[in-house]
């Protein structure tokens, strides 16, 4: 097990990538963020406090998605779903998808199946905690990215115990 | 997590945690119904046969908007209308329609056990939507899932069972539903329409006084007086009916709470259920038609990742 970031790290990448996103969306009053379950819900629960903190002036706006029956592999396995939270009207809205781990792109796929039958958002923009660039199956890449790392496949890449580790 | 079972023919061969797993899916795709776009793509690989044996209304809609939700393809069969008229067995209809490749069947058959016959000897899922007067599986998921809803819990809730318990798949189904998630249950109509054994068959308690079990009871699943399944008679009258166990504003007003009344309907308006009880505030009986469709999404996306 290696560690990808340790818990001081991790918490500088959350302040990093919220700083980003300040700057970007100085104006909250249009902009959504969304936490994909369900590692990517807890990553923007911690990147969301973050940026609450800088701006306290202005509320962000913060749902989480969860993709389960939008999954392309539903037919591999079943899985029991997780809880969506989307409160909001996202018509005309710019989106923030947050996720823990960019890696085939298959679920960011997924996720905008997902969100685009909630509303048609003006934008939807892409932040993850680790990219793991050179293993993509879909044109897809991040807005905002945390550290970008070189993985073997067969690898996996977990929050565990408050840091990211590779297993 | 998985069901333990790839056919749905009856709550009595579920185990809590697949029972717990149906109840909690059907929680999201609830959500799914109050979206803008009310659909997932999830099953639109899927192909389904929604053999109805037996007249119904809201439980074909209920399925066949369920399946549709799910973006499945469904067929429907109605036995007045095709070949099992001309006296085609259920397994020859089942297999030829099959052979068009359909996954999933949906069944509901005058005949106890019909289903669990049919799921030995095709290689499809198989999902009860009442046999006889054996099971109502989903009847009992939803009602559950309503109680759940609507009290924020199923163990130890009081719920009582009203009405013609001998002919009631739908009572059967609450029942083991109902005592494997820990409520407490009684049954309570005329002795003539509740089985002799029932308390020591599936321990429950068993009143013929409605006053009293109203008294009891936090939650009132009315049934409905199944005017079509007696070929004797088992009370004297449908007025006589009425004034010994149909519920009214009198009787709810009497009591020192507010008690939740279910109906799985169709309503016999003014027999089992008078029209300003079935139409208050404390019915949840809407409630149950809209859960309906979701719990049975559930149960259809969770049956369907066994492959044949």
């Amino acid at each position: 097990m290696q560690a990808l970031l340790s818990s001081q790290q991790l918490s500088d990448t959350i302040k990093q990538l919220a700083a980003e996103l300040n700057k970007v969306h100085a104006d909250k009053k249009d902009v959504i963020f969304v936490g994909i379950q369900q590692g990517g819900a807890v990553i923007g629960g911690l990147i969301v406090a973050e940026l609450q903190k800088m701006d306290p002036s202005q509320k962000a706006q913060y749902g989480q998605l969860d993709i389960t029956f939008y999954r392309d592999d539903i037919r591999k396995e079943i899985l029991a779903p997780d809880a969506m939270n989307m409160p909001f009207n996202i018509e005309n809205k710019t989106v923030v998808l947050i996720d823990d781990v960019l890696f085939t792109g298959r679920t960011i796929k997924a996720a905008l199946d997902t969100l685009l039958d909630y509303g048609r958002p003006a934008k939807v923009e892409l932040c993850v905690l680790i990219d793991r660039k050179e293993h993509r199956q879909f044109p897809i890449q991040a807005d905002y990215v945390g550290k970008t790392v070189e993985t073997k496949k067969s690898e996996k890449v977990k929050l565990v115990n408050g840091e990211v580790v590779l297993l | 997590m998985q069901l333990s079972t790839r056919h749905l023919l009856g709550i009595k061969n579920l185990t809590k945690e697949d029972i717990s797993l149906i109840l909690s899916t059907a929680e999201q795709f609830k959500e799914v119904l109050q979206r803008p776009v009310k659909k997932v793509p999830s099953l639109r690989d899927v192909t389904i046969v929604n053999l109805f044996y037996e007249n119904s209304t809201r439980t074909r809609f209920s399925f066949e908007l369920a399946e549709k939700r799910l973006s499945a393809d469904t067929i429907n069969f109605a036995a007045s209308t095709s070949s099992a008229a001309k006296g085609e067995t259920l397994l020859d209809t089942v297999n030829n329609i099959l052979s068009m490749k359909v996954n999933m069947v949906v069944m509901r058959h005058s005949a106890s056990g019909a289903p669990h016959f049919l799921a030995q000897h095709i290689p499809a899922s198989v999902i009860n939507a009442g046999d006889g007067i054996n099971e109502h599986p989903t009847q009992g998921l939803l009602d559950a899932f309503s109680i759940k809803e609507k009290t924020g819990k199923l163990e130890g809730n009081k719920v009582a069972i009203i009405g013609d318990i001998m002919h009631s798949r739908v009572a059967q189904s609450n029942i083991y539903l109902l005592k494997k998630m820990g409520a407490e249950v009684t049954v309570c109509g005329p002795p003539t329409l509740i089985p002799k054994y029932i308390s020591e068959a599936l321990g429950v308690n068993v009143s013929y006084n409605l006053k009293e079990t109203l008294d009891w009871c936090d939650v009132a699943n009315v049934l409905r007086i199944q005017l079509e399944r007696q070929n004797q008679v088992l009370f004297s009258s449908l007025r006589e009916y009425s004034i010994a166990y149909g519920i009214t504003r009198k009787l709810l007003d009497r009591l020192h709470k507010e008690i939740v009344i279910m109906h799985p309907g169709p309503i016999n308006r003014g027999v089992e259920l008078d029209s300003d009880v079935a139409d208050s505030k404390q019915s949840i009986i809407l409630q149950q038609v809209e859960n309906g469709v979701a719990v049975r999404m559930a149960v259809l996306y969770l049956l369907s990742g066994r492959k044949n």
